[in-house]
Order: structure tokens, then sequence, then C-alpha cells
């Protein structure tokens, strides 16, 4: 059944943009406060999907309890991370704070090398290998699937309510408009500044369970590529929005699957990053972004 | 007028050129009385070709200011065009020198036509964009070559895209294999190529900087807008950096792929693109001796006395990319920089006297 | 202000009411802005701006904080695209074209957060100031050629005498990035003015500088304008040297012209007092 293939794949592409989404909510939100590209976020999914790893398959534990310290571990990195690597380039041009962090990325793949081994790791199911059957049993749709799908929207919804709604939010507005203005109103810019890094590396954690729930190879470099995919979406659906992070995900999952399905699967990822390119270059602001100029 | 026939900077480039000059002569000494174990000399190429992709990129990130991940693209584009034309053209010009020069020519002009496609397009961005667009077409130009197909037969070259099967007649070899890349190639580069491709590089580079398009070309990376109000056309100038940097990567990877049994797309990955910005950065933006210097010590400790820890090696790298920026970018360390560097202090000492 | 002893000439209104000098009259003006505006957003930041300058007048662009000065400096200079009128330079229309194109055309600018090529020395500022007066190919440049060092001879000559205009020669190899504040205002006019325009604009150029140095640059702006034979347009917030060296001067509100004149108009204007100072009558004075 063609149609019934094409269903599959729109599905399978919503689950990997759900993925990406998440992934490029936390560089959006990186991005629109600290104005620096986080190349170590792709970095660290693959921290979280290990950590999640050793808990669930070496020691055995709940899930829920790998999920949870994935989080924990990848908090506590990007915090360091940032108060380590970031913090003190505050005023250092863009290239430098650019190339620190392509460091830090380098510095966990190989520092995961070393402790891992580059040894492919099969990550458990850790939602099953069921899935609900639609169609009358001609279409499955597996429970990690729907997990993904509906843990990508609930964050969605909460950080939109979260920068509207609360105290700490606004204050994350207010540094990505101006910093110096949101230091002259009381707020603290550093420890906003670490909040956000702090979100956006539990963001990070929780990709990187759901990315390998559904494709479980893990290695240290598991993380790089999803990571400049999630950076393509953000700046597909316009740096700094949340709406648009989701929207351009989304999109970059289905365009990759669909390439792959239906043109060829090893250009898929040339296609996905011809699309970075085009969206760049005719809509420099993503489909969601807003302009901004340079002040002369 | 003795101070334009011979200033500070032109002094400096001649040390350059010195230091070059005599590094070669001592090397060539060592290696043809045989002081040189043959682990070394087989090293000897490859580091030349590191040392013309670090003054590449150096001149795209350090002089133009504008941040490239994907320069080992065009090293592969040299690469595969500058070894495919040396295989193909094995009957008609016997000489191997001569189909090294042609290779090598082939390949920086493929990689400048690469450069330009790619230049077009992408340097209308700025900053993060315009580096993360590189490495978009990096990855891109990866997976055209590792799907590409090229052999010959009686007919002539046929090429072929995602399909083996191009069809060769009778005889026919295949030269571009797809993911297996280009195996068998008879290694034609030598030492004194990859010498006169650098001393080539560092004289076009030079001249270039102190020059009234490498001025324009240093202003817009000082500041963009000041350089359009003073007349100057900053695609063009942006353009020409690129494109001269493309060239040399892809000299440098003609040159590489010479010295190769095999050459795959995969060695021309996103990890090379790093190793060569490590070498470009560590020995200080825009600083073409320092991009020697990291290139040489980079490359070939690991491949030798280090071995052992290679493992270690990326790591390092690592943190020195790490350290390197914190050190360089940090007001503390740079107050205590400019305390140390005396012309500094004299320039202010003099200007205080004159007020 | 006698010390600035520059003819004055009897002032006379052009057709968009502004005040050209009568020395300028029969020579086409330099600058003539007609119903210029941008809007930014729901924003009117200029709007209808109309404007002319002479062929050698020193004009001055002055308003509160916010009044939208720079942003005329941006328009004229293509950094922003109008949304509406035109601009005339020597007569000709400079819509569609690009900043560089401009400055080539004959406007020439610094910037009121100086925006010089820091990491270069100051003699290379000036010249790259001379990217277009003394060209020769990239290629000429790598090869060497003798059109290289024939060209280059001319350009370290013509920095060396642009420089000796603010006693700056013995600067030349100093880095730009630092020299002392005043400096590197003198080097942005220096650099400007090497691009030969045929107006220079320049953004708060007395910024930062003690009434001593104030004093120096407004001789010197008049000087330029004599040796060059060139208009100046300025936005200054220090009224002495606005009302000293400025013969037309044009006030700017919330993007809107409220007057336009002689230093004497100006001083005197009742809508250009109350912009500054608030209506009377709320002033608690």
């Amino acid at each position: 059944m063609v149609f019934l293939s094409f269903i599959n794949n729109l599905i399978n592409g919503v689950s990997l943009g759900s993925v990406y989404a998440i992934i490029a909510l936390g560089y959006t939100m990186v991005y629109g406060i600290a104005k620096m590209l986080n190349f170590a976020h792709g970095d660290i999914i693959m921290v979280g999907a290990y950590v999640c790893f050793f808990m669930v398959s070496s020691f055995g534990l709940n899930p829920v309890f790998g999920i949870l310290s994935a989080i924990l571990v990848c908090t506590v990195l990007g915090i360091l991370i940032e108060q380590l690597a970031y913090k003190p380039l505050r005023q250092a041009n863009s290239l430098a704070v650019l190339i620190t962090a392509i460091g830090v990325s380098y510095f966990l793949q190989n520092a995961a090398q070393l402790m891992w081994t580059s040894n492919p790791r099969i990550f458990p199911a850790i939602f099953g290998n069921g899935g609900l059957q639609l169609a009358g049993g001609q279409l499955m749709v597996p429970y990690k699937t729907l997990v993904t799908i509906g843990v990508c929207v609930i964050i969605m919804v909460g950080l939109i309510l979260f920068t509207g709604k609360t105290r700490t939010g606004k204050a994350m507005r207010a540094c990505s408009e101006d910093k110096e203005a949101a230091q002259l109103m009381g707020i603290n810019v550093n420890r906003t500044i670490s909040i956000t890094f702090a979100i956006g590396s539990a963001l990070a954690a929780v990709a990187g369970v759901l990315l390998c729930a559904s494709y479980p190879k893990l290695i240290p470099t598991t993380g790089s590529m999803p990571g400049i995919k999630a950076f393509t979406a953000a700046v597909f659906g316009g740096i700094g929005s949340i709406p648009g992070a989701f929207l351009g995900g989304i999109l970059l999952g289905v365009i990759e699957i669909f390439s792959s399905a239906y043109l060829s699967t090893e250009l898929a990822n040339a296609i996905v990053f011809l699309v970075l390119i085009v969206v760049l270059l005719v809509k420099p602001t993503g489909l969601l972004g807003k302009r901004t100029s340079e002040k002369v | 007028m003795k101070r334009l026939i011979m200033r500070g900077e032109t002094r400096k480039n001649f040390i350059t050129y010195g230091i070059v000059i005599i590094a070669y002569v001592l090397l060539l000494v060592l290696s043809s009385t045989g002081m040189m174990s043959s682990a070394l000399q087989g090293l000897l190429v490859p580091t030349c070709t590191y040392i013309i992709a670090a003054l590449s990129l150096n001149l795209t990130v350090g002089v133009l200011g504008e941040l490239s991940l994907g320069h080992a693209g065009f090293m592969s584009v040299g690469a595969f065009s500058g070894v495919t034309v040396s295989m193909a053209l094995a009957d008609v010009v016997p000489a191997p020198w001569a189909r090294m020069v042609l290779a090598i020519v082939v390949g920086a002009v493929l990689a400048a036509a690469a450069g330009f496609v790619v230049g077009i397009p992408v340097l209308r961005l700025r900053g993060d964009y315009l580096a993360i667009v590189t490495l978009a077409f990096g990855e891109i130009i990866k997976t055209v070559v590792t799907n590409l197909y090229v052999g010959k037969d009686s007919s002539g070259l046929r090429l072929g895209f995602l399909d083996p099967n191009i069809g060769l007649g009778q005889g026919g070899m295949m030269i571009v294999n797809g993911p297996n890349g280009i195996s068998g190639i008879k290694k034609l580069s030598t030492f004194t190529a990859g010498f006169l491709v650098i001393m080539l590089c560092l004289i076009i580079i030079f001249n270039m900087v102190n020059s009234r398009s490498g001025r324009a070309i240093m202003a817009l990376r000082d500041n963009r807008i000041a350089a359009e109000s003073v007349g100057i056309n900053v695609t063009k100038y942006k353009l020409m950096a690129f494109v001269v940097s493309a060239a040399m990567a892809g000299a440098a990877g003609a040159l590489y792929g010479l010295s190769q049994n095999t050459v795959t797309a995969n060695k021309f990955d996103f990890n090379t693109s790093i190793l060569i910005l490590v070498f470009v950065v560590l020995g200080g933006l825009g600083n073409m001796r320092g991009s020697i210097i990291a290139a040489t010590v980079l490359y070939i400790l690991p491949e030798t006395w280090l071995r052992q820890f290679s493992d270690y090696r990326m790591l390092l790298y690592a943190v020195v990319l790490i350290v390197t920026m914190l050190v360089t970018n940090t007001n503390k360390v740079r107050s205590v920089i400019d305390r140390l560097l005396p012309h500094k202090i004299k320039a202010r000492e003099e200007e205080k006297e004159h007020v | 202000m006698s010390e600035f002893h520059f003819e004055k000439g009897k002032m006379v209104p052009v057709p968009s009411h502004s005040i050209i000098p009568e020395r300028d009259l029969g020579k086409p003006p330099v600058l003539e802005c007609n119903h210029l505006g941008i809007d930014f957003g729901g924003l009117r930041a200029v709007d209808d701006f109309n404007f002319t300058i002479g062929k050698t007048e020193i004009a001055g662009l002055i308003g509160p904080n916010g009044a939208g000065k720079t942003t005329v400096f941006n328009l004229l200079t293509k950094v922003y695209a109008p949304t509406r009128g035109t601009i005339l330079l020597n007569g000709m229309d400079t819509s569609g074209k690009t900043t560089a194109q401009i400055n080539k055309m004959g406007i020439a600018r610094t910037f009121q957060n100086i925006r010089l090529f820091s990491n270069l020395s100051v003699e290379d500022n000036v010249k790259i100031g001379l990217h277009n007066a003394y060209k020769y190919s990239a290629l000429e440049g790598v090869l060497r050629l003798p059109s290289y060092w024939k060209k280059e001879k001319a350009a370290h000559e013509r920095a060396i005498e642009l420089l000796s205009i603010f006693k700056m020669e013995y600067m030349a190899d100093w880095q730009a990035g630092n020299l002392p504040y005043g400096a590197q205002r003198r080097l942005e006019i220096v650099r400007a003015l090497a691009t030969n325009p045929c107006l220079l604009l320049l953004d708060e150029p007395a910024a930062g500088m003690n009434p001593a140095e104030t004093a120096e640059l407004m001789e010197n702006i008049v000087k330029i304008r004599d040796m060059f034979q060139i208009a100046v347009l300025l936005i200054e917030h220090d009224m002495k040297l606005v009302m000293g060296i400025c013969e037309g001067i044009c006030v700017l509100n919330f993007g809107q012209v409220i007057a336009k004149g002689t230093a004497e108009d100006i001083r005197q204007n009742p809508t250009v007092i109350e912009a500054y100072l608030g209506k009377r009558g709320a002033d608690p004075c």
C-alpha cells in the first residue's frame, strides 16, 4: 500500500523531527540569550544517552531513574561548561566563542571515547517494543514514537508558558533583548544565562534518551550529526523562537525521512543540508524569526 | 622611503621564508644521508600538505575573519580531481613530475571553482551562520564524492553518480570507486614539490596581504560597515579571499592524494577540517609562521614520538583549542600580554610626549 | 567665535527652505534630499526630510537624542534603504546604489561609535580609504609588478600628506586600535577624506573632547573645507561648535524637521527652544 507507507514515513518523520525539535529548543534558547552557537549541545545529548544506558543496562535500574539521572548529569555538565569555558568569553568576539564551543564539543566526544570506547552500545528498548495497531493491523505506531512526539509537544508548551509567565522566563526574554538594560533592571544576567544552559542541557538529555530509543546504536559521536541538524532546524524555524524551533525540527525530520525513503538514503543528509543553505539564503531569519539589524 | 622598502612586516615575512627554506634544506640533507627514519620520511609530504591547508585556512579565518568549517571539502575536491587526472593521463604524459604538476594545478583550479560556487551564496551570510553553512557544504561535498564513480576506457572518461555501473568498455579502468575512493595510486608527490607549493602559497599570501586587495580584505574583517563606507566592494574581496584559500586547499589535497596508496572521501571529513582549524588557532589567527610551526609540530608529534598517546591526541587538541581561546581572549590575560610586548608601551609613551 | 574667520557670505533660502551661503549660489548644490523618509516597523524614524547643502557649505544637523540624526546619515550612505523620497548627489539620483557605490559617488562619513580598522596601522587605515584612488589589480599586487610599486609609493605619500592635516604623520606605523580617543576620531576623518569626497558627513566629531580639543577641531573642519573645497554635514550636540562654524542648520525632532536656518535663526526659534528645553510653564525652574 503506497498510502500506508506514506503515512508510516510521515509518522517516522514527525517522530525524528520531534527529537530534532527538542534539541533545537535547547539550541534556540541558548542562542537567543547567550548569542552563541553552542556547538557542544549535540555532545551533551550523547552524554545523556550514555548515562541512561549505564543506569538501565549496567545497573538494571528502572528507565525512569535512568532518564532522571541523565537529566541531572547533563544539567550539571551544561552549567559546568558554561562557567568554565563560555563565561570568561562573554566580551570576546563571536569567532573566539565559536572556536571554544567546537573545542568543548571535541573534548566531550574524545573524553567519551576514552571512557566508554568507540564500540557501539545497543540502547535498551525502554519504551517496550509494542505499538498501537491502526488500520486493521496494517499500520503499527510504536509506543516509543508516541512518547517522543508527546514529550516534544509537552516540552514546547511548557517552555512557552515558562518564558511567558514566570519571573525567570521573563528575565530570560529581557536578557535576550538587551543584557545591559536587563542588568540595570536588577536581573542577574549571569544567573539567567546559567539557568538557560541548565534547561537547554536537561532538554538535551531528554532528546538523547528519545533519540536512542528510536535509533539504538550508541557511539561517542552519536550526538554530533543530530546536533548539527537540530541547529539547522533552529535556523530553519527562526533562531531564538520557541515555536520556530518546534516547527523547524518537525519539518526537517519529515524532509529527512522522506528524502531517504523516496530519493536516496545516501543523499538524505546532503538534502537536509541543502535545505539549510536554501533557507538561509532565501529567508535568513527563518520561518518564524525576527529581523534584527546591526546598529550603526 | 627606507621604511616603505623594508617595514617591520616585510622583515617578518622574509624571516618566515628563511625558516621554511632552512628547514627544507636541513630535512633534505637528513633524508638523503639516511639519518632520517623511513617512517619520518613518509611523513614529510603529508606534513607539507597540512601546512598548506593550514596556511590557506588562515587566509579565510585569520585574514578575512570568517570561520570556515568545511575546509577539508576543498582538499577533497583537489585530491580526487588531481589524482584522477594523474591516473587518466598516465599514458599521455609519461613524466611523473609533469603529471604531479598537472594534478596540483587541476586540483587547485577545481577547488577554486568549488570555492566560487560555495562562496557566492555563503559569503552573504555572517558569523555563526556562515560557519554552519560551510560545515554543511563540507558534508555535501563528502556525500557527493562518496557516491561518485569515475572510470576510463578507450572512449575516454566515464562518470556515474550513485550507480557503480558506468558502462566501462573492454579494458576499462575504474578510477574513483564510490565509497572505496581511489586505490592503487602511484605516489608521485615529492618533498621538494611540497616545499615549493608552501613557498608559493606564502608568497601569494604575504604579497596579497601587503597590497591593496589584502588591505581591503582585512578592512572587512576589522569593520565591515566602515569598509563599505570607504568604497570597498564586500562581495568581491570576500570571494577573492575565499577562492584563493580554496585553491590552495585544493593544491594541498592533490599533493596529499598523490602521497597515499588510497584516498577515500571519509578522509576529508569534519574532523579533518577541525584538525586544520586547530593548527590555525594554535599558530595564531593571521600568523602564517605560527600556522606552519603548529601544523608541523601537531602533525609530526602524534605520528612519531607520541604514538603511544594517540588515543589522547584529539582530547589534547580539544583542550589546546579551549585554553588558547580562553588565554588570548580574556581581558586579564590580555593586559598581561600587553605589558610583555614592549612596542605597545612605547607607542603609548610616544603619544604622551607629543600631547 | 571671531577666531574662526571664514567668510560667511549672505545666507540665501533655496526651494527646500534650507539656507545656503551666497558664494555657493550659481553652483549646483552638492546634496538635495526630497521628502526623504524611512519607517522601522510602524515607527516613522525619519519623515519628509527636505534639505539642500551648498557646494562648500558647512551644515549642521542637530536635535535631541533619538531624533533620527544618525538615521539620516545612514539613509544618505545607504546603510538603510529609504522607504520614501529621493537623494540627489550633485544632481544624480542615488536610489538603488550600495554603500560602497555611494562612497565612490562622493559621500564619505565618520561614525558616532568609532569604527576604525583597529588591528591595522594608522597608515593602512588611510590607505584603505585610498582604495579607489590608487587602483591596481590583485594579480599586479601578488606578482609585484612595477605598477604595484608605483601606486603603493604614491598611496604612501598621499596617506602621509593627509595625516599631516592633523599632524599625525608620526603615528603612521602605530596600530589604530591603540590610539588615544581623540586621535581615533581624527583618523576616522582622515580616512574619510582619503576617499576624495565632495560631501563629508561627521557624526558627533567632538563627542568626548574637552573644550580645547573641540576648538582645535572647529578650526580643522573649516580648514578641511577650505583646503578640499568640499561640503561638510555634521551631527553635533556641542552647540558652541554648531553655532560657531555651521552656516545652514537643520533641527530634527521625532524624525521631523522642526526648523532650518542660520545659527541666529535657530537660536531664536521658539519651536527649537521648546524641543530642547520643554514647554514654558512645564519647566519647574
